[in-house]
């Protein structure tokens, strides 16, 4: 964790790439962590071919949650609906580039949940959470 | 600079095991998270090791000497708890899981007997969850209205409009001591004003009981409730002190085994307090380790633990200040007199779970977050704040070890 606050995360706390809402935008979500209040909201604009033409994210939380989420909305635009909504846990920890400890994960996976739920049209579960294993 | 390097305190560091081991970093635990739990003494470790070792049975039927000794111990730990809070009498000590569950225990019990349309419950602005939610729902099931007597900006409760607030109030619920600003309620002049208009009133009791004498019948509170686990006891063993014959008229909250007198199958009649309200078999080896804890806070004296608590308290805010003027904000009462070991705060534009992380780093664990009061996070427009929290076997070394970290927060976030 000694290591997170690097530069880049710092810069994208302080000025969020992306921050902001769309009017009347295509996709909408927005979600809270209840462990902490943090809140964000993503808005998708897709073009002809259902790629991400325009993203907007907003909300408040700490530098993980913002960093992470300003960070996503770049690699968001030109992605298909189908590949925002199965967006992968480990492309926005490759993106955050640090080590995140388990109890900082759902700060980190908050703007990935909100963005997802967006695509797919309804809450998306937590990415850093297996649906309960059936038993046998 | 305010001298508190009593050698007492660091004596009675040396009581709790966890306290010595150090973090995975190689630092040195700095405990300031007492508000959420505290840390337990090698006397109530020791007490939950020799009741599974040597006196473990179900109690109040086994008719063997084993299952006598568990009864014995049992009993006795309600005794001790009853002695500590001065009830009139053991009986008036209800076992329960938590604070939460007492509270439960009340709104289901009295709460759904006694309330009805037209009825008011007040409560404050700055409620833990705990002694809010239950409310919230007693009002929809009974068509009660909930109202708050308000708190300030600095989480002093507003006392001017009272009379009005307090008109048609038949239940107060309210917390002894703010979890999260530390603020302490004025007592024992809200009993005498709700008592005045015939109001019950429940002290929420978690924040208080840790750090202060509580006597239950000076206070004249009709109903108290606290956990075991923040006063140097295990998890999961709380309790609701009522006075009997409240505790008498109500009906029943969880029902089965060992709660009951006689059952048949059309019909069952219960057993007398507080046995009424405890179904099942009870969390036996918990309730006698809070026995030991209990014995361990009188043999530090309470008296003792609070004037440590402000003279810490006191440190702290005066380490702290300094900050202020690079944008550290200290949230709660300003005068120590209304305020516990509690010190919640905002450091310039680093979110408080970044100050979290930061300082868990040096090896100092505090809270962040909401502090399971988010409408008074709400009202007061503070998304989260970083809370520390002192308790008996914490120094001015666990003080210097937060300024050292938070330091570190600045330097790290480039504040000027």
């Amino acid at each position: 964790m000694d290591d997170f606050y690097k530069e880049y995360i710092l810069d994208h706390y302080r000025n969020p790439r992306n921050f902001g809402t769309l009017e009347a935008p295509d996709a909408t979500a927005e979600d809270l962590n209840p462990l902490c209040g943090d809140r964000i909201r993503f808005d998708l604009n897709f073009d002809a071919e259902g790629r991400v033409s325009e993203v907007k994210f907003s909300g408040k939380g700490c530098a993980i949650s913002q960093a992470s989420a300003s960070m996503l909305s770049e690699s968001l635009k030109g992605e298909k609906v189908e590949d925002v909504a199965r967006f992968s846990q480990e492309r926005v920890l490759e993106n955050v580039g640090i080590g995140i400890s388990p109890a900082r994960m759902k700060c980190a996976m908050l703007g990935l949940k909100v963005a997802k739920s967006a695509a797919l049209g309804e809450i998306a579960t937590w990415p850093d959470e297996e649906p309960a294993q059936k038993s046998i | 600079m305010i001298a508190v390097r009593d050698p007492r305190a660091t004596a009675i560091a040396r009581d709790f095991p966890l306290l010595a081991q150090p973090t995975s970093r190689g630092k040195r635990l700095a405990y300031l998270d007492s508000a959420a739990s505290s840390q337990k003494p090698q006397s109530v470790i020791d007490a939950l090791v020799h009741f599974y070792t040597h006196d473990n049975a179900n109690i109040h039927r086994g008719v063997y000497e084993l299952a006598e000794r568990a009864t014995d111990a049992f009993e006795k730990a309600r005794a001790k708890v009853a002695r500590f809070v001065n009830a009139a009498e053991p009986a008036e000590i209800v076992w329960t899981r938590n604070t939460t569950e007492a509270v439960n225990l009340v709104s289901f019990t009295w709460g759904m007997t006694n309330l009805g349309p037209g009825d008011v419950i007040l409560t404050s602005q700055l409620e833990h969850h705990s002694n809010l939610v239950p409310w919230q729902l007693l009002a929809a099931k009974t068509g009660a209205e909930l109202r708050y007597i308000e708190v300030d900006r600095e989480g002093l409760h507003v006392l001017d409009d009272l009379d009005a607030k307090l008109r048609g109030v038949k239940l107060v619920a309210l917390s002894h001591i703010s979890n999260t600003l530390g603020t302490i309620a004025p007592i024992e002049m809200l009993v005498a004003r709700a008592h005045a208009v015939g109001a019950v009133v429940l002290i929420d009791g978690a924040q208080s009981i840790p750090h202060r004498a509580v006597d239950v019948r000076a206070l004249d509170v009709d109903f108290f409730v606290a956990s075991g686990h923040k006063m140097c006891g295990p998890t999961g063993i709380g309790f609701l002190y009522g006075k009997r014959t409240l505790l008498e008229a109500m009906p029943p909250f969880l029902t089965g085994g060992d709660m009951i007198r006689e059952v048949g199958y059309e019909k069952s009649s219960f057993n007398e307090i507080p046995w009424k309200f405890e179904a099942g078999t009870s969390n036996i080896a918990d309730v006698v380790a809070l026995g030991a804890a209990v014995d361990y806070l009188e043999s530090i004296g309470m008296a003792w633990i609070e004037e440590h608590e402000r003279a810490l308290t006191a440190y702290a805010l005066e380490r702290l200040r300094p900050f202020e003027a690079r944008g550290l904000e200290i949230y709660g009462p300003r005068d120590l007199a209304n305020r516990s070991s509690v010190i919640s705060f905002n450091f310039a534009d680093i979110h408080a779970h970044d100050i979290a992380s930061i300082l868990d780093t040096e090896g100092v664990c505090v809270r962040a977050g909401h502090h399971c009061t988010m409408p008074l996070m709400e009202k007061m427009g503070w998304p989260a704040t970083a809370r520390a929290s002192f308790y008996l076997y914490n120094t001015e070394e666990d003080v210097d070890q937060l300024v050292f970290a938070l330091e570190k927060a600045a330097t790290l976030f480039k504040l000027a």
